[in-house]
């Protein structure tokens, strides 16, 4: 390992060869601003297009000041961070953002959230010199997101995201000078395009350019209708974030004051998706099993490796770019809306409330949820199953108009019928978790014996690409995980090339799995977040007294009462669903 | 060219092809044939002679007679008196603008006196679409030489020693950036030709693909053999369809006669060029941007290092040289590194060619030693300023390139003198202008280039430049303050020194040079709000003197917004807050009562 020898602001310091400038001032307690730079380790994503240069520094010997973000240190380098050139330079490319950027912070939906305000903040930015013209584009909505296209500073992190880490090329820049912009092709809408909705766009997004569409009104409006019966299903990954958005460390579960907050919203139900994820496995499980006893008794026509269908982002990825595979998912749908389905069908029933008298709302830490609950298959005579799917940031948002302390609420318990959950239902909060759930039912249906142990260590994790073997008593079972839509294309090739040996593939679009969604409280490039929203997930499941979806009492007494048994009719009916060729 | 007498040379360059060229080529082939003469005249359609201004242009050898302005009709007489009677046409020779006499032999005219051409050596000369022309005139001896005499470290040296440096703009030692490529360790490698001439009125790099491709694949096979690479990339703007074409022209000829291919000269060297076409984004220019739009990517520079030299092309080590460098790599290797780096100055060695442009009499392309001095290059090549007018700068190093005065005439041009000048060398263009501009305009307008070529990626370049546009258009507009060019100082300041890319780091430097260099008419537009070229508008001021005014009423009527009032036979006046300053009361009194203030 080569060693380099530099000195920033006068301090020596000693770094790894291929270090950058940014990284080793950083070793030093030197915090040197960033706009456009955004890596997050452990998922190997890096954005440095060295466009923003809000991060240059004086090098010794150099004729103009270098981006810190993607300059590397070299032996003997002098590098100084703050002298008046580098500060001049640094507040003058701030303000000329800021010249170019609508002064709306006080209603912007990223106010307090938002890293140009933060920059300006931080430099000290009283007033902007340069003033002029500035840009102006059409606002896009789509089922899921908002492009408010005035505020983009080009920092191409969203572009990043969609082009290298999702492979799905949605957004890239557009225009030249100062009209240059990042957008869809031909600046389309953004529901005209390939678009799955996963949402890391927003999620990476400095400022206010890229949002979810808010609902949060029209939730206040069915919560206040005394006709309506309202009911809320919460997402596994919601719980290990929520916390984040009333100050409290990531990876704090907050389920209980979750559920205190809700009721306290004024829902008249509290219910559990993670009910659903159990309702998902002994479908999905089932078609698994289905799948693979066919594959063993010869059958060449089987479809295998079968694929996780829980990812609205990834159904319809494979829909636009790999439509020909449409055969090879589940066809279970999301638990999402499984919960949906049943709540207007199942639990109406035992209200004695009609579906339309039903509304009911989700809470995400998705976007793209937005967009699958407004798919039309997913509607009775235009009611859809799931009227409104909020993220965990709307929620927040919700419990501070509600004039809740969050952080002193009492740990409360969901409702029932339709939320109790196992173990196995929470941890589809993370990347592998879905299969891993899908593992501990399997397992014990088709041998027929109880598991010798519940944690698969094998499938945890944040690779995006992992790969495990699980002994079926005697027979192997290979399984497949992808988090991140490029990673899942790999994948995906495979399957086309008839190169994969997979038998299950797990699948999730955004990095880390829904712990990651484009829903939750911003990261702002900390990738450590992730990873204790992961730690908080598998604590949770440790945590229960049941950890495998069959065991679920509800579920039980659900296929007692209502559905008969896993891939019925009535269950192909209400839990199933059919994909689309979108190309 | 033994078996002919007489040669007669038509300029098949872009300018003169556009007036009827191709015909006056066609009149004289069926003129010499009706005649009989086919088998002892040869009409040969050659590259770009440089003399622009006046083409479209004929050249006769033996006797070098330099025909100017030549129509297809005046071919006739120029076969007949000519060719057959042995007189030359006096009223198409070219007329030596101080001395009034015409010029029978081109070596006589100033416009060429002082040029030493070595790039553009076989431009006007040889016909590009024959590569026996090429090989008579030495042509790939040096890729010859090169392959079976010295290995590829021999050859760099040469051009190390030759002291060449990138043309294109940048400068950088063409042998030394040779060099880093070849260490590269890569199981690819790339030779990329940047054909993508982007500085206005910029058309060296045309001149040389339309004149002489084979000089260009020439040393792009000898640049493989030096760096390890055995495919070469020519980035050409589409907007160049005749260079394109004879560029192809040139590639098939070379593959065909084993000069590009496998095994070249049996040397076991392969080497192979194919075309890329930008489609006319200046920033392509830069060299990293070129690479992403040649890998389909959208054309925007990315942050070196890395440089294309260890990762360029798909990842790949990668050498990019402009036309014009590659041009004067075979005579180097032919003529020695001794003999370049005898031409020019200390750092700057061999010949630039320039662009001549603007209010200047001998509008063209030209090659002169560097070391050459402004005033050689704009009073004796480019015959002084036009109507006589006086001199009053001239803006070299293209639309980022800087406005130098007359207390620069006598620099001596090279990369470091202009540098040091506040301008730079560019690619080569070069744009004189007269006591009639506005230099505050003419840095609006230069900045308004750059404004629309910005890619757009880096703040300080896509909102910087915006910003230094206001600025000027205000003060152009009689808004501006004297806080402007406070403003204007610092901003173009940080723009320079924080841009991603060479387009940034240089677009003020025709603000910061005319800020220099012409102040004093800036403080005008801010102070007394008077253009003292009178070429902004805003600022002008129409007024009626009522001594001279006779009340005639013709501006009143012809005013077109109603600015004029007053009773006949009294003097009128112009309401100054109505006016749009259009001129017309100004060029309708017929008694001289409207000044111009």
């Amino acid at each position: 390992m080569e060693i380099i020898n530099l000195k920033i602001d006068n301090k020596p310091v000693v770094v790894k060869k291929g270090t950058t400038v940014l990284k080793a001032a950083e070793s030093i307690g030197i915090d040197i601003p960033t706009l456009c730079h955004m890596k997050l380790d452990d998922l190997n994503i890096e954005n440095k297009p060295g466009g923003c240069r809000v991060c240059v520094v004086e090098v010794k010997g150099r004729r103009n000041l270098a981006p810190a973000c993607c300059t590397e240190a070299t032996e003997g380098m002098e590098v100084s961070t703050h002298t008046m050139r580098v500060v001049n330079a640094r507040r003058t490319v701030v303000e000329l953002i800021l010249s170019d950027h609508p002064a709306d912070c006080l209603i912007c939906a990223k106010s307090g959230n938002c890293e140009l305000q933060d920059l300006a903040t931080r430099l000290g930015i009283r007033e902007i010199h340069y003033k002029g013209e500035q840009s102006t584009y059409r606002e896009d909505t789509s089922p899921a997101i908002i492009r408010e296209v005035n505020k983009c500073v080009m920092c191409r992190r969203c572009e990043t995201m969609c082009n290298e880490v999702q492979t799905v090329g949605v957004l890239s820049a557009v225009n030249r000078g100062f009209n240059a912009v990042v957008a869809p092709a031909f600046e389309m809408n953004l529901d005209h395009s390939v678009c799955t909705y996963c949402g890391q766009c927003v999620a990476v997004c400095p400022t206010g350019a890229l949002t979810e569409v808010d609902e949060t009104g029209a939730v206040i409006r069915a919560l206040s209708d005394p006709t309506k019966t309202v009911i809320v299903q919460t997402a596994p990954a919601v719980r290990a974030a929520l916390g984040e958005e009333f100050g409290m460390p990531a990876g704090t579960l907050v389920t209980g004051k979750m559920a205190a907050a809700l009721r306290r919203l004024g829902f008249d139900y509290v219910f559990d998706t993670d009910f659903a994820a159990d309702l998902t496995i002994m479908e999905e499980g089932t078609e698994l099993l289905g799948r693979l006893s066919a594959f063993m008794e010869g059958d060449k026509n089987v479809k295998l490796p079968i694929l996780t269908s829980c990812c609205p982002a990834w159904v319809k990825f494979f829909e636009h770019q790999f439509p020909e595979l449409k055969d090879i998912p589940s066809t279970a749908r999301s638990p999402q809306q499984m919960f949906g389905s049943i709540a207007k069908t199942y639990f109406a029933g035992k209200l004695g409330v009609k579906r339309e008298d039903l509304v009911v709302v989700s809470i995400m830490p998705c976007v793209a949820k937005k967009y699958e609950s407004s798919r039309e298959e997913f509607a009775v005579n235009g009611n859809p199953d799931v009227d409104y799917a909020l993220t965990t940031r709307e929620l927040a948002q919700l419990i501070k108009l509600a004039n809740l302390d969050f952080r002193s609420l009492p740990d409360e318990d969901f409702d029932q019928p339709l939320g109790e959950s196992t173990g196995a239902g929470v941890i589809f909060g993370t990347t592998g978790g879905v299969i891993e759930a899908a593992v501990r039912t399997a397992y014990e249906v088709f041998t027929g014996k109880s598991l010798p142990r519940l944690d698969f260590e094998e499938l945890r994790g944040m690779d995006g690409l992992r790969k495990a073997t699980i002994d079926f008593n005697g027979t192997p079972i290979n399984i497949g995980i992808a988090h991140g839509l490029g990673n899942a294309r790999k994948l995906l090739e495979e399957i086309q090339a008839g190169t994969s040996e997979f038998h299950a593939i797990e699948i999730m679009s955004c990095p880390g799995g829904c712990i990651g969604g484009g829903g939750q409280p911003y990261h702002h490039g900390n990738a450590e977040i992730l990873k204790k929203r992961q730690k908080a997930i598998y604590a949770e499941d440790k945590n229960k007294k049941l950890r495998k979806s069959h065991e679920n009492p509800y579920i039980k007494k659900l296929y007692e009462e209502f559905l008969g048994a896993p891939l019925s009719e009535k269950s192909h009916h209400l839990l199933h669903t059919q994909y689309f060729d979108r190309s | 060219m033994a078996d002919y007498t007489m040669h007669v040379l038509v300029c098949g360059g872009t300018g003169c092809k556009a007036s009827q060229s191709e015909l006056i080529k066609l009149n004289f082939q069926n003129r010499l044939s009706e005649l009989g003469l086919s088998d002892e005249v040869q009409v040969v359609m050659t590259g770009c002679f440089g003399f622009c201004e006046k083409g479209p242009i004929v050249k006769i050898l033996p006797d070098n007679t330099f025909y100017v302005h030549v129509t297809p009709e005046d071919v006739t007489e120029l076969v007949e008196e000519h060719i057959v009677k042995g007189r030359k046409v006096e009223r198409l020779l070219y007329v030596d603008p101080e001395t009034q006499a015409s010029v029978h032999d081109a070596k006589g005219m100033e416009f060429y006196k002082k040029q030493v051409r070595i790039a553009l050596r076989n431009c006007g000369f040889i016909n590009p679409e024959n590569i026996d022309e090429y090989i008579a005139r030495d042509g790939y001896a040096a890729l010859g030489s090169c392959l079976l005499e010295k290995t590829p470290e021999e050859t760099i040296r040469i051009i190390k020693d030759s002291g060449l440096r990138g043309r294109g703009g940048g400068g950088f030692p063409t042998g030394l950036k040779w060099e880093i490529t070849r260490k590269s360790v890569s199981d690819q490698k790339y030779v990329v030709c940047n054909a993508d001439e982007g500085d206005p009125g910029a058309f060296m790099d045309r001149s040389i693909l339309e004149g002489d491709p084979h000089s260009v694949i020439e040393a792009m096979a000898i640049c493989g053999y030096c760096i390890g690479a055995d495919k070469g990339l020519v980035y050409i703007r589409a907007e160049y369809p005749l260079a394109v074409e004879r560029l192809k022209i040139a590639i098939k000829q070379a593959r065909e006669y084993g000069l590009l291919g496998e095994d070249i000269m049996g040397s076991g060297f392969n080497f192979d060029i194919e075309i890329r076409y930008g489609a006319g984004a200046f920033v392509c220019g830069e060299e990293t941007a070129l690479i992403h739009s040649m890998e389909g990517l959208r054309g925007e520079p990315t942050v070196k290092p890395p440089f294309p030299a260890e990762s360029g092309y798909k990842g790949k080590p990668t050498n990019v040289n402009n036309v014009e460098t590659f041009a004067n790599i075979p005579p180097i290797i032919n003529k020695g590194a001794g003999w370049f780096a005898a031409i020019g100055t200390e750092k700057s060695k061999g010949t630039k060619v320039f662009a001549l442009a603007g209010k200047i009499n001998n509008v063209g392309l030209i090659e002169v030693p560097m070391g050459t001095t402004l005033r050689e290059v704009i009073y004796d090549i480019g015959g002084g300023i036009k109507d006589g007018r006086e001199f009053k700068a001239v803006q070299t190093g293209g639309p980022s390139g800087g406005c130098l005065t007359k207390d620069f005439l006598d620099t001596p041009i090279d990369y470091d003198n202009l540098l040091a000048a506040g301008s730079m060398m560019g690619s080569g263009g070069m744009i004189v202008m007269d006591e009639t501009d506005c230099m505050v305009s003419i840095a609006k307008f230069y900045l308004e280039f750059t404004l629309d070529e910005s890619c757009g990626k880096c703040a300080p370049c896509r909102i910087g430049n915006k910003r230094l546009h206001e600025i000027l258009e205000r003060i152009t507009e009689g808004n501006g303050t004297k806080e402007d060019l406070d403003r204007l100082r610092m901003l173009s300041t940080v723009i320079k020194d924080a841009s991603l890319c060479g387009l940034g780091q240089t677009s003020p430097n025709p603000v910061l040079s005319t800020l220099d260099h012409f102040y004093d008419e800036y403080l005008a537009h801010v102070d007394s709000k008077t253009c003292p070229s009178g070429q902004c508008k805003a600022l002008l001021k129409y007024t009626i003197l009522e001594d001279k005014c006779t009340g005639c009423t013709l501006c009143f009527r012809n005013c077109p917004v109603g600015a004029i009032s007053g009773e006949k036979r009294s003097p009128h006046y112009i309401d100054q807050s109505l006016c749009i300053k259009c001129g017309v009361c100004y060029e309708k009194c017929k008694f001289d009562a409207i000044i111009i203030g």
